[in-house]
C-alpha cells in the first residue's frame, strides 16, 4: 500500500495535475453556483477534454469540478436559497437564515472551511480504509436501502419544529406522488402521465427544486413586502457581515465536523446512497445531538445546522468513490458520469484497480488533499465578493431569480410544458409556505422516490410478497428500530413539551 | 365563523390522495405481472394510502398551532402580475428565442416591481443577459435555441 501511495503522491503532485486541480475547483466552484447547472453537469462537460489527458490526469481534473461544485451549490444554498445541487438542500435550512440575518460572510466561511474539513477527513478515511469499505459497501441489501431511505425521510420530517410533524408528513408523501410521474423503471408503463407526452420521463430534479426553493421563494418575498413581520428580514439582507468565525462558533465546528465527517463518509460509500442523504442524516443526528438551546436554533441560523450538512456533503462526495473505485458501481449520479468516462479510458473499475493500476487509484485519493487546500485558498478570499450578491436591490434580484430559475429549466428540456409545470409548482409551493408547510421534506422524498421503489421491488420480489424482510435480517430491523426512536422521541418531546 | 387553512390544505390532501389512489388503481399492468408481489401500481397504492392516512390525522387531530395570515399585508397584485409575466415568457421563449425574450421578461419585472431607473433597467437586461449567453453558450458549450438571433446572422 505504501509503494501505492508513494506513486500516486508522485502523479498527483505533477505540475499538471496540480494545475488541473485548480482549474477543475475554479470553473467547478463557478459552475455549482448557477443553480440549475451541478456537478453532473459541471463534469459532463468536463469529459470531452478529459479525453486529451491520460486516465489520472483527466480524472484529477473531474474530482477536482465535483468538489467545486458541490461548494459552489453551498454558496447559492446560502445567498439565494436557491440549492443547484440536491445535496446541498439542507446547507440553506440555517444557511440561508444566517444569510438573512446580516452574516452571510460568515455562513460562506463556515461553509468553506467544514467542506474543507470534512473533504479532507474522508480523503483520510478513504486512504485507509477503501479496500475494507468495499466489502462493507457490499453487504447491504436492498431491505437495508429501503429502512435507511424510510429513516432519512422521517428524520427530516423529525426534525421540523413544533407541530409541523404531520405536514411534513403529507409533504414526504408530495414528493414521493411527484416522484413517482413517468415510465415504471422496470416495466416501462406510463403513470400520473394523462396522456401527456411531457410527462412520460417524469418530473426533473432541477424543475422540482427550483419551483419550491428559488421560484417560490421570490415569490413568497414579493407576496409579503408589505408584511412588516418581514420587513426588518428584508433590511439585513443587504449586511454582508464579517467572515470572522468567533472561538465559541469555532468550537461548535470542532464537535460537529468529525461526526458528521464520518456519517457523510459511511452513507457515500454506500452505492447509489451519496451526499444528499448524507447531508439531511447529519443534519438530523447533529439536531439530536445538540442542547435543546441550540436545537431552537435549527432552521434560524445555527452554526451546527450549517456545518453539518455541509462537512458530509463533502465526505460523502469522497465516500462516493469507493464503491466506484473498488466495486465498478457509482454512488452517485455524479460519479456515474466519471465511471463512464473511466471506461472511455480503457480502465476497468474493481476490486483489483487499486493493484493494476495504482497510478489512478492512489493519485485520485492524493488528489482530494490537494484539491481540498486549492478549494479553500480559492474560496476564502473570494467570499465578500461573492456575498455582494445579496446587496443587490430585490426589485433586481428577484427578477434575477426568476431568470436563473426559468434558465436551468430551458437549457435542460427547451421546451415549454416544464416552464409552466415549474410556475405551477412555485404557485403551489408558496402559497404552503405561507401556512408553514415545510419544503425540504418533499425535496428529499422526491431524490429519494425512485430509488424506494427501486429497493421496496426487490425487497418484496425476493420475499415473494412478504414484509418479513423488513424484520430479517439484523442490520435492517436496527435501521428500522432507530426509526422508530426518532418517532418515540419526537412525540414524547411534543407531549413533554406541552405538558 | 374563522376558517382554519390548514385543515382546509389538508382536506385538498386528502382528496388529491384519494384520487391519486383512483388513478393508482387505474395504472394498466401487463397480464403476466397482474398478480406479482410488486408490479407498477404497488408503491403509488402504498403512496395513496399514506397521504389519506396522514393528511386524515392531520385533518382530525386539533391543531395547537393555528397560522394566522393577514391577508391585508399581502401583496397578491404584484405576485400575479409576476406569475403572468413569467407565463407570457415561458410561452414565447421557444418561438422569439432565448435572448429577446429573457431581456423584455427581466425588463418588464424590473418595471412592475416599482423600478424607474431606465438605465440599470436596461443594463440589467439586454447586456446582461448577451454576456450570460455567452458564458453558457460560448464558453461552456450549452446549446441555447434563440430563432430571432440565428434570423439575424448573430447565432450559427
Amino acid at each position: 500500500m505504501i509503494e501505492g501511495i508513494l506513486i500516486g503522491l508522485t502523479t498527483a503532485l505533477t505540475f499538471q495535475n496540480i494545475l488541473m486541480v485548480m482549474v477543475g475547483c475554479f470553473f467547478g466552484t463557478i459552475i455549482g453556483m448557477l443553480p440549475g447547472l451541478g456537478p453532473m453537469t459541471a463534469i459532463a462537460l468536463m469529459i470531452p477534454i478529459t479525453y486529451g489527458f491520460d486516465p489520472a490526469t483527466g480524472l484529477i481534473l473531474m474530482a477536482g469540478v465535483y468538489y467545486g461544485a458541490v461548494f459552489g451549490g453551498s454558496t447559492s444554498s446560502i445567498l439565494l436559497n436557491a440549492p443547484g445541487v440536491p445535496g446541498t438542500v439542507a446547507t440553506s435550512f440555517d444557511g440561508y437564515p444566517m444569510a438573512q440575518q446580516g452574516k452571510a460572510g460568515k455562513a460562506l466561511a463556515i461553509a468553506a472551511w467544514s467542506s474543507f474539513a470534512g473533504g479532507t477527513l474522508s480523503a483520510i478515511y478513504l486512504l485507509f480504509m477503501a479496500p475494507s469499505l468495499s466489502k462493507v459497501s457490499l453487504s447491504f441489501r436492498s431491505p437495508d436501502y429501503f429502512a435507511l431511505m424510510i429513516l432519512g425521510l422521517t428524520a427530516i420530517a423529525a426534525f421540523s419544529s413544533k407541530g409541523q410533524f404531520l405536514k411534513a408528513m403529507m409533504m414526504v408523501v408530495l414528493g414521493l406522488m411527484l416522484a413517482s410521474v413517468g415510465q415504471d423503471s422496470l416495466s416501462d408503463i406510463t403513470r400520473f402521465t394523462f396522456n401527456n407526452m411531457n410527462l412520460t420521463d417524469g418530473i426533473s430534479f432541477v424543475l422540482v427544486v427550483m419551483a419550491t426553493f428559488a421560484m417560490s421563494e421570490a415569490l413568497t418575498i414579493i407576496l409579503k413586502r408589505n408584511d412588516p413581520t418581514s420587513a426588518a428580514k428584508q433590511v439585513s439582507l443587504t449586511e454582508l457581515g464579517s467572515i470572522r468565525i468567533n472561538k465559541e462558533e469555532r468550537t461548535k465546528m470542532y464537535k460537529t465536523i468529525p461526526r458528521s465527517s464520518v456519517i457523510g463518509f459511511l452513507i457515500g460509500v454506500l452505492p447509489g446512497a451519496g451526499a444528499t442523504i448524507a447531508s439531511f442524516l447529519a443534519y438530523g443526528m447533529e439536531r439530536n445531538i445538540v442542547s435543546d438551546e441550540e436545537k431552537e436554533k435549527f432552521g434560524k441560523g445555527s452554526v451546527n445546522g450549517l456545518s453539518a450538512p455541509e462537512t458530509a456533503n463533502n465526505a460523502a462526495c469522497s465516500g462516493s468513490f469507493v464503491p466506484m473505485l473498488t466495486l465498478g458501481i457509482p454512488g452517485s449520479g455524479t460519479t456515474a458520469v466519471m465511471l463512464g468516462a473511466l471506461l472511455g479510458f480503457g480502465v476497468q473499475p474493481g476490486p483489483r484497480l487499486y493493484m493494476t493500476n495504482p497510478e489512478i487509484f492512489w493519485s485520485i485519493i492524493m488528489s482530494m488533499y490537494i484539491g481540498m487546500v486549492i478549494l479553500l485558498i480559492l474560496n476564502l478570499p473570494l467570499i465578500p465578493y461573492i456575498a455582494r450578491i445579496l446587496a443587490v436591490p430585490k426589485n433586481y434580484l428577484i427578477p434575477l431569480i426568476l431568470f436563473f430559475s426559468v434558465t436551468g429549466i430551458y437549457v435542460m428540456s427547451f421546451n415549454n410544458f416544464d416552464i409552466y409545470l415549474m410556475i405551477g409548482i412555485a404557485v403551489v409551493a408558496t402559497f404552503l409556505r405561507l401556512y408553514d408547510f415545510p419544503m425540504p421534506p418533499l425535496i428529499l422524498a422526491f431524490v429519494l422516490g425512485g430509488l424506494m421503489e427501486e429497493n421496496l421491488r426487490r425487497s418484496l420480489l425476493l420475499s415473494n410478497g412478504s414484509w418479513e424482510f423488513l424484520w430479517d435480517r439484523t442490520l435492517t430491523a436496527c435501521i428500522l428500530a432507530t426509526t422508530i426512536l426518532i418517532v418515540v422521541w419526537h412525540i414524547y418531546k411534543t407531549f413533554k413539551k406541552k405538558n | 365563523m374563522n376558517i382554519n387553512t390548514t385543515k382546509i390544505i389538508s382536506l385538498l390532501f386528502f382528496i388529491f390522495s384519494a384520487f391519486y389512489l383512483y388513478t393508482a388503481y387505474q395504472i394498466q399492468v401487463f397480464a403476466f405481472d397482474e398478480n406479482a408481489p410488486f408490479n407498477a401500481r404497488t408503491f403509488p397504492i402504498y403512496l395513496g394510502y399514506a397521504g389519506l392516512f396522514f393528511s386524515g390525522l392531520k385533518l382530525i387531530l386539533p391543531d395547537p398551532n393555528t397560522i394566522k395570515v393577514d391577508h391585508k399585508n399581502l401583496e397578491y397584485k404584484k405576485t400575479g402580475i409576476l406569475i403572468l409575466i413569467a407565463i407570457i415568457y415561458g410561452a414565447t421563449i421557444l418561438k422569439v428565442g432565448y435572448f429577446l425574450t429573457t431581456s423584455l421578461f427581466l425588463f418588464a419585472s424590473y418595471y412592475f416591481l416599482g423600478e424607474r431607473r431606465w438605465i440599470l433597467m436596461f443594463l440589467l437586461s439586454f447586456p446582461f443577459v448577451a454576456a450570460f449567453m455567452y458564458l453558457l453558450h460560448g464558453i461552456l458549450d450549452i446549446y441555447l435555441r434563440d430563432p430571432f438571433l440565428l434570423s439575424i446572422g448573430v447565432m450559427g
